[in-house]
């Protein structure tokens, strides 16, 4: 289950009790929000395009869409749900917007999947353990690229991000069933993609 | 934040054993540490460039003349084939006349052969005798 530490839920009314209602802590407390959750959200956003500047660019836009949003924000999921369904639907529209737009060239800085499977922790692994772990990683790069947008979505927020399926369910809009059925044909093909390997 | 934590039910239900659970633990390692290399490293602007003037223009260009070609094509054998109905039409309306006036001629010739089979001035058994006859009148 779920263990070490749990981000505790930033509702709105929270913040402006513990803000006093005034404009200039509510500023603070999203400033609080930014840099608790960026980085979590640029993971997500990375793993899912494996576009480094455009991940920059996404959780930018995410950010920019919550602050203009803050006020509305009523606190009935916690910030990060909040914030992870705003940068869900930022992807799915970039992806939309760019098949209207196939006329324009833009220089895409999608990392190759070998270069992505180099970025492992080395701790205290002997050299082929570190192998073997690479050549793991590359299959479910591999697996992960093969995803349909929603499966590779609930994927990356369960076995990257650790979420729990109700919350996975909050960010996507989806129902717990339906974010099962995902997760569960996800993980049959890494599974495949991993059994292809032997 | 929360830290990676052990598969659970869910996870068991969904299938994840020792070996598919090793692999996810190690790609959650992969993305946490690219990540976090990754997060907040400065790096250049992204180069959008819209599409030159002269390739815009050399695609407009290319366009109108595939779109003319098809266009020229169709024209063409459209006509072609309004030519082809016309000459077959009026083939087929010279092979009638011809076909009617073969007809009429075919007639006359039959008629013709009737009158000097039938038509005779005596019978062929009379023939001496009618002779005799002329030659005494013209005495």
């Amino acid at each position: 289950m779920a263990a070490g530490i749990v981000l505790e839920p930033m509702t709105r009314s929270a913040v402006e009790e513990s803000a006093g209602q005034t404009t200039e802590t509510a500023e603070e407390e999203f400033s609080r929000v930014v840099q608790a959750h960026r980085l979590q959200i640029f993971r997500f956003l990375l793993a899912s395009t494996r576009d480094i500047d455009l991940a920059e660019t996404l959780t930018q836009d995410c950010f920019l869409k919550a602050h203009r949003n803050w006020g509305s924000f009523r606190g009935e999921s916690s910030a990060m749900t909040w914030l992870m369904r705003i940068a869900i639907n930022l992807e799915k529209d970039h992806w939309r917007n760019r098949r209207m737009q196939f006329w324009r060239h833009t220089r895409t800085n999608s990392v190759d999947l070998d270069e992505a499977s180099d970025w492992l922790p080395s701790g205290e692994r002997t050299a082929e353990q570190q192998m073997l772990a690479k050549e793991q990683v590359g299959h479910v790069w591999k697996a992960v690229e093969k995803l349909s947008a929603r499966q590779r979505t609930v994927f990356l927020l369960r076995y990257v991000e650790d979420q729990e399926l109700s919350e996975i369910a909050q960010m996507t809009g989806l129902s717990e069933g339906t974010v099962k059925a995902h997760l569960s044909r996800a993980l049959g093909k890494v599974r495949a993609q991993l059994k292809g390997r032997q | 934040m929360k830290m990676s934590r052990d598969f659970d039910n869910d996870d068991r239900e969904l299938g994840v054993d020792a070996q598919v659970g090793e692999a996810l633990k190690n790609f959650r390692s992969n993305v946490q540490a690219w990540g976090e290399a990754e997060y907040g490293c400065p790096r250049p602007a992204r180069t959008v460039r819209a599409m030159s003037w002269r390739v815009a223009t050399g695609w407009a260009l290319s366009c109108v003349v595939a779109a003319g070609s098809v266009s020229g094509a169709v024209y063409q054998r459209h006509h072609q084939r309004e030519l082809q109905k016309i000459a077959a039409e009026q083939a087929a309306r010279q092979q009638k006349l011809e076909a009617a006036r073969h007809a009429s001629t075919d007639d006359e010739d039959l008629l013709a052969k009737v009158d000097s089979d039938v038509s005779r001035e005596v019978p062929s058994a009379m023939e001496p005798l009618a002779q005799l006859m002329s030659d005494s009148e013209t005495e």
